[in-house]
């Protein structure tokens, strides 16, 4: 099923190999959408201009060597983590038949509302020593002790798992319903067991869309501050911030951040070097479900309802709970502007970010050279940065630029100071070079259902160049689109450090609320706005279900 | 259309409020629902409009540096002494001369440049289990240290800037040595690992998870507001020695304010005894201004000898509090 087509002009990252030149048409026209990311990252780098031997000579010796641990442990963890839920879960839903299979096929996608920072808090809340389960527990036992530890690295991993599992859920549900059965089918005429099929066909041919997802879930966790915080689980972040916020190094904290944004590129090399140049084109067509029988379906349904139950229905419940004591006290009428400000900013980024990645995707794949490769997978990182990072990066030069504006408009007689800086533009750009990443990965994943036949036919019937993304990859996209659509949509709604820096006056949002809420420990008050960013996001979850599931 | 519609009215507003209204511009680390109730109070008198903007500290600093002189910010509050000296010390804010404030704000709770103004008192202090603990057998932060606390001692984590604030006073008072002797104690004597929060700290002596533990005041205040039976008791420390740590929330005219006078105003409001009560109670925390009296849930918990080191201090030594809380094993 999966083609192995002679290395040369597909092979990923041959830099070794050949010398390429460095410039080449397609990366001219991946270059603009690469500037947004590689603007802040480059910022970032600079701080390599100030070498700071001395924090770097402390944190290496009372803070990395914990740190790293901690960071590969979570990196691990999570990534298996999310594999070993996603993935099954996907495959119930999307090709099995079993009691409430409708149901949950969409209801799976709606921990993705939940920003993990507050699944955290609420778990931790729950299942802590001073929490209601030990503390029942005490009461009716007398003790407690065996009860499993929530603020533990399992605590942490099980927590980002539960909040980060739709990634890979989402991606590979979108493969297994594009692979379509007759690949299966043609394995089990040729003799492999059901079981034998899903780990040899479905499997590798899904692929690309569960390394998208494990990539997404693990440059999460490697920029996550709030969720670790809350566990009091030192990673690379926590250093990070220490160098910036405790030690007041700014310098240390970027060049921290930029090995983190190394280490995701390793990643995403590694990914693309393992893959190679082989594609994943299926046939499509949906076939008939396999109707789970006997227990198997009970345990289908237990699964997927524990889930549901964890990630999303028991935090909700608790969110329910909180708001009802607060209400009165929180709930007024600017909510409204809260909410509107919020569809609206994440409606526009969802738009934006999902036209560049569908652009990205279509000039890579139009230019199949390595430079443009290269820049495209250099205009993905901004997600691995850790927010706060990423929007002083994206504010200096902005500030920067405005202020050479304002300069020439000044000597022209104007008296404005701001122009650039405190408009939506601003915070647009920044949110766009945050969640590229977001949108990439499913398009990216998408393109690999077009096969080269259909592009040669495709040419051959003279379909080139701009034609080609209108005429065969938008139409063929769609699912990757909308899958882009909904993601970067509710990580919008859930993202606080840009939208703080970059907000105009006046501009609060959800997310902006549960910062005032939460910064001061008043975890309580935020339900309100974490309920309405869970609500908010499952407008798109919902739309998604009406396009995908006809 | 909607979005170009907004997007004009943003510009336009920033280019006309400064026109038509006196206007003064505020990037505030503190939370919206504590600072809008007062900003509100100071339009409905004066009739000056106030447009703020809330954040992290660092990220408004960076933003302030970043925007230089064509920043729109008058004046920046932000919480914690060490963040204020930091925002001096990185000159985004210029000396101010004023009377009133002066008088308002005693001298320990300012900066010796005058580039800021503490506006509350944060008190950090002991906290201690009334089922297991007798109140007698506490005195100090130091003595927190002592073996006999082994396995009885909730700490908030070392990354939070209160603890380094706290552990900053200690190095000026004991030095660097003696400190890290004191912090190895605590470390030594933790019931559990180190809690992300004060909350969660004192529900923790709460629930016998552990006997004492440190923290602000108004953490406590919060909790005892909403459950009077809370089995948590406050000590006022060191009252035999040098005093209780405090913190400050404050604020600075930004070096290139636009409306320079305006933000002196509303800082000299915001100290004054109008204001004072409006800007902490909500809060919980304690005014600045020594004429005025506390909340009186707060006022019963008695009057206590605060610290009357600068609190600049802290921001001095905060990396060098760190850096020693990293050596001791305080995570």
């Amino acid at each position: 099923m999966t083609r192995i087509t002679p290395s040369g002009v597909m092979r990923f990252f041959s830099f070794a190999g050949s010398m390429k030149p460095l410039f080449s048409r397609g990366s001219l026209y991946v270059l603009p959408l690469a500037l947004l990311t590689l603007i802040p990252l480059a910022v970032v780098l600079s701080s390599f201009l100030q070498p700071q031997p001395e924090i770097w000579r402390h944190l290496a010796q009372y803070v990395l060597p914990d740190v790293l641990r901690n960071t590969l442990l979570l990196v691990l963890g999570v990534g298996c983590g999310v594999l070993l839920l996603g993935v099954p879960l996907a495959w119930l839903t999307a090709v099995c038949e079993f009691p409430g299979r409708r149901f949950f096929a969409w209801a799976l996608m709606l921990p993705l509302a939940m920003p993990a920072y507050v699944l955290a808090f609420i778990l931790v809340g729950l299942l802590d020593y001073t929490g209601p389960v030990q503390t029942l527990l005490r009461e009716q036992l007398g003790y407690a002790g065996w009860f499993p530890k929530i603020r533990s690295p399992g605590g942490v991993v099980f927590t980002l798992v539960l909040a980060l599992y739709p990634y890979v859920y989402l991606l590979a549900r979108e493969a297994f319903r594009s692979q379509g059965k007759r690949a299966l089918e043609a394995a089990q005429t040729l003799g492999l067991t059901r079981w034998q099929a899903f780990w040899r066909v479905a499997l590798p041919m899904a692929r690309p869309w569960l390394a998208g997802g494990v990539m997404l879930a693990l440059m999460e966790s490697l920029a996550d501050f709030g969720t670790v915080a809350i566990f009091n689980f030192d990673t690379f972040t926590t250093a990070i911030y220490k160098a910036w916020f405790a030690l007041f190094n700014l310098p240390a904290a970027a060049q921290l951040a930029s090995l983190l944004v190394l280490f995701v590129l390793l990643l995403a090399w590694l990914e693309a070097r393992s893959r190679g140049a082989r594609r994943f084109n299926g046939k499509g067509g949906q076939g008939a479900r396999i109707v789970l029988q006997g227990w198997v379906r009970w345990c289908a349904l237990a699964l997927c309802g524990a889930v549901l139950l964890a990630a999303f229905a028991v935090p909700v419940l608790q969110l329910v709970l909180w708001c009802a004591k607060v209400w009165a006290e929180d709930a007024d009428r600017r909510y409204a502007g809260f909410i509107l400000r919020s569809l609206m900013l994440a409606g526009l980024t969802a738009l934006i970010v999902a036209a560049a990645a569908l652009l990205l995707t279509h000039f890579t794949q139009r230019f199949r050279d390595s430079a443009t490769r290269w820049l495209g997978r250099l205009a993905t990182l901004g997600y691995a940065v850790p927010g706060t990072v990423l929007a002083v990066g994206v504010f200096i030069p902005i500030a920067w630029l405005d202020n050479g504006l304002v300069f020439l408009l000044q000597a022209l007689g104007g008296t404005s100071t701001e122009l650039l800086k405190g408009t939506l533009v601003v915070m647009l750009l920044a949110l766009t070079a945050r969640f590229l990443a977001v949108g990439h990965q499913p398009v990216e994943a998408a393109m690999q259902r077009i096969t080269r036949n259909q592009e040669d036919a495709a040419r051959s019937l003279g379909v080139t160049g701009r034609a080609l993304l209108w005429r065969l990859h938008l139409p063929m996209l769609r699912g990757g689109v909308l899958s882009a659509l909904l993601l970067v949509f509710v990580e919008t709604l859930k993202e606080m450090p840009i939208t703080l820096m970059t907000r105009p006056f006046g501009w609060d949002t959800l997310a902006v609320r549960v910062f005032e809420m939460t910064s001061e420990g008043m975890w309580e008050r935020a339900a309100l706005p974490s309920l309405c960013i869970v609500l908010a996001g499952l407008l798109p979850v919902l739309i998604l279900v009406r396009q995908t599931e006809k | 259309m909607k979005l170009k519609t907004l997007f004009l009215s943003s510009l336009l507003s920033v280019c006309a409020s400064q026109v038509w209204a006196e206007t003064v511009t505020v990037y505030s680390a503190r939370n919206e629902q504590l600072i809008k109730p007062l900003f509100d109070a100071y339009t409905k008198e004066t009739g000056v409009e106030i447009r703020f903007v809330t954040g992290t500290e660092g990220a408004l600093l960076e933003r302030l540096r970043a925007e230089g002189s064509n920043t729109p910010a008058d004046m920046l509050i932000t919480v914690d002494a060490g963040n204020l000296w930091q925002a001096s010390h990185q000159g985004v804010l210029k000396p101010v001369k004023s009377a009133t404030l002066e008088a308002n704000i005693p001298a320990h709770l300012r900066d010796a440049k005058n580039e800021w103004f503490g506006l509350s008192v944060r008190a950090r202090t002991l906290f201690y289990s009334k089922a297991k603990v007798k109140p007698e057998s506490l005195s100090s932060y130091e003595d927190l240290a002592d073996p006999k606390w082994k396995g009885k001692l909730c700490l908030r984590t070392s990354k939070k800037v209160y603890n380094q604030s706290l552990v900053a006073m200690m190095i000026a008072q004991h030095g660097e040595a003696k400190t890290e002797q004191i912090v190895r104690g605590w470390v030594a004597n933790l019931a559990t690992d180190v809690f992300s929060d004060d909350t969660a700290m004192l529900k923790a002596i709460a629930a016998g998870q552990c006997e004492v533990g440190i923290a602000n005041t108004y953490y406590y205040g919060r909790i005892v507001d909403q459950e009077p039976n809370f089995p948590v008791g406050i000590f006022w420390a060191n009252q035999k020695t040098d005093g209780v740590h405090v913190n400050v929330s404050g604020a600075g005219v930004t070096r290139h304010a636009k409306n320079e006078k305006g933000a002196i105003r509303l800082i000299e409001w915001l100290s004054s005894d109008k204001a004072q009560n409006l800007y902490t109670d909500k809060g919980m925390e304690y005014p600045a201004n020594p004429k005025i009296k506390p909340d009186a849930l707060i006022a019963g918990w008695g009057t206590f000898k605060s610290n009357l080191i600068n609190v600049a201090k802290a921001g001095e030594l905060q990396a060098q509090a760190t850096k020693l809380m990293d050596r001791a094993g305080y995570k």
